[in-house]
């Protein structure tokens, strides 16, 4: 072989990409600043007092577990800020700093580096601190003030069988969770997200196709039709859109087989709307979501795929 | 492990830390999780649990020439059952508060994995006073984590150890003095006990 032949041997992989972890992180970041934006507009300056503790909790935690633990920096792949952030956006704006900060403690600590950090954690950290604080601290997770008034969010108006302006909950000009609330802001994040191919579409469409479905039934059933009012008041109230598009979308704990994300999807959908139209409103999501994380093992095994030739 | 390389020492090393019976040997884990909303119940019931074990490994240790192989088990439950309602009856005369917190706990001691364990492995065929030895170390052991859990418990849910006020009213953690706030702090407690114990033994 001479030195100008322009065969060259090299070994797989050959197809590359720039993908990164700290890429596609920082690019959910990015695609959560619309909503962000909105709420410190909408909630004021102590909801961004409130994101700013939820990050930093998250990265100092994880920041102080690898220098305990000697292991490799992980706070680089900025998968902690994207914990706190979503955190923080699922919480009410005038909850307590110490209690925020305590769901983004357990977010990082518990649910994700005890299980093994990034990749290993079995439940989405932020949506399974949302629950934990739901619980532990129901009085102030249940409390929502909004311009100075102790009002309640659309979506418990909607489960008491109330009325809510669609135009203004499209907008985001309601009471409600500080990132839940402009569907908006939400839509235009997600976009971002699949222009940038950062998340799959199956997820959050059947997450949505079967909580139409579900509530069309619904209102079939109880108010003689297919309320399509009611419908669109779910869809665009409650944190659908943010757990829809930001949660339920999580890599580490969504099926990886595209027949699984669709069974995941429509699943979380129909438990949404479950616990929304015969349990709890606030929260609803989140639970659905720690759910539906908790069969996607299930989900995984049957929707693996088959050799040719070979049973099961 | 043969009888003569084995001492009391090691005994109550292996009991505290080794194989202790809750956070090693995962044993008793209903009444671990069910008491400990305060130091003071967890405390009382690893007591409790520790007389009643220490006293059946001893006669079972004494009786274990006479408790025929294939019978085995009755002669235990007898023996423990005995101990438990010995115990139980002195508590109602001397700390009726500590057997009101308790409740049912008390009288399901007869069925706790931890006694039967320790008599199945180890009091059935061990002399009796390594029997003793091997009662207090796993007593000690088990105290320890239950205690130490129910003070976390009580820390977080309460602000509270042993009725001691550490942290303001008003900061308290509910879902400590659930039952799932129970399950993630033992784990937690069981994951520190491995690091210290260098991985997992069984």
């Amino acid at each position: 072989m001479n030195e100008n032949s322009n065969l060259r041997i090299s070994f797989y992989p050959h197809i590359r990409d720039k993908a990164s972890t700290s890429r596609i992180m920082l690019d959910v970041a990015i695609s959560l600043l619309p909503a962000t934006i909105f709420g410190v507009f909408n909630f004021g300056w102590y909801a961004l007092l409130l994101i700013l503790v939820c990050v930093g909790t998250c990265v100092i935690l994880e920041l102080i577990w690898d220098l305990g633990n000697h292991k490799r920096m992980t706070i680089r792949d900025l998968s902690a800020v994207v914990t706190g952030m979503i955190l923080a956006l699922n919480l009410p704006p005038t909850l307590p700093l110490w209690m925020a900060a305590v769901g983004a403690a357990f977010a990082i600590v518990i649910v994700k580096l005890l299980f093994g950090g990034l990749g290993q954690n079995i439940m989405n950290p932020a949506a399974c601190a949302k629950c934990f604080l739901m619980i532990c601290f129901a009085t102030r997770m249940n409390m929502f003030v909004y311009q100075g008034v102790l009002s309640t969010p659309p979506i418990e108006v909607l489960r008491a069988g109330g009325t809510v302006d669609l135009l203004q909950l499209f907008l985001g000009n309601t009471s409600g969770c500080i990132g839940e609330t402009c569907a908006v802001a939400l839509i235009i994040g997600a976009i971002y997200l699949f222009i940038r191919r950062i998340i799959d579409f199956r997820i959050p469409l059947f997450f949505l196709i079967a909580a139409v479905i579900y509530i069309g039934i619904y209102s079939l059933f109880t108010r003689g039709g297919i309320d399509m009012t009611l419908i669109g008041a779910h869809l665009l109230s409650g944190g659908m859109l943010l757990g829809a598009f930001f949660m339920a979308t999580d890599y580490v704990t969504s099926p990886v087989s595209r027949p699984g994300r669709i069974i995941y999807g429509a699943f979380i959908g129909a438990l949404v709307c479950t616990f929304r139209l015969f349990g709890t409103a606030n929260g609803s999501v989140c639970f659905a979501i720690l759910l539906g994380n908790l069969v996607v093992p299930l989900i995984e095994r049957i929707t693996r795929r088959k050799s040719f030739g070979k049973e099961e | 492990m043969s009888e003569k390389k084995d001492n009391i020492f090691r005994r109550l090393y292996y009991g505290v830390l080794k194989e202790n019976p809750t956070v090693v040997l995962c044993l008793g884990l209903c009444p671990t999780l069910a008491v400990t909303t305060s130091a003071k119940n967890g405390l009382a019931m690893g007591i409790f649990t520790s007389v009643v074990l220490i006293l059946s490994n001893l006669f079972i240790s004494l009786l274990r020439k006479l408790i025929p192989q294939t019978e085995r088990i009755l002669g235990f439950v007898v023996i423990i059952g005995t101990f438990t309602t010995l115990s139980q009856l002195f508590l109602q005369a001397y700390f009726p508060d500590i057997n009101e917190a308790l409740g049912i706990f008390i009288p399901l001691t007869a069925v706790n994995t931890v006694i039967y364990d320790r008599a199945e492995k180890y009091a059935v065929s061990h002399n009796a006073a390594l029997s003793i030895f091997d009662g207090i170390g796993m007593g000690i052991g088990y105290t320890l984590i239950i205690t130490i859990l129910g003070a976390i418990r009580e820390i977080l849910a309460m602000g509270t150890v042993f009725g001691y006020r550490l942290i303001p009213a008003g900061y308290s953690i509910s879902i400590a003095a659930l039952a799932p706030g129970g399950f993630i702090i033992l784990a937690c407690i069981i994951a520190i006990a491995n690091k210290i114990n260098g991985g997992r033994r069984l």
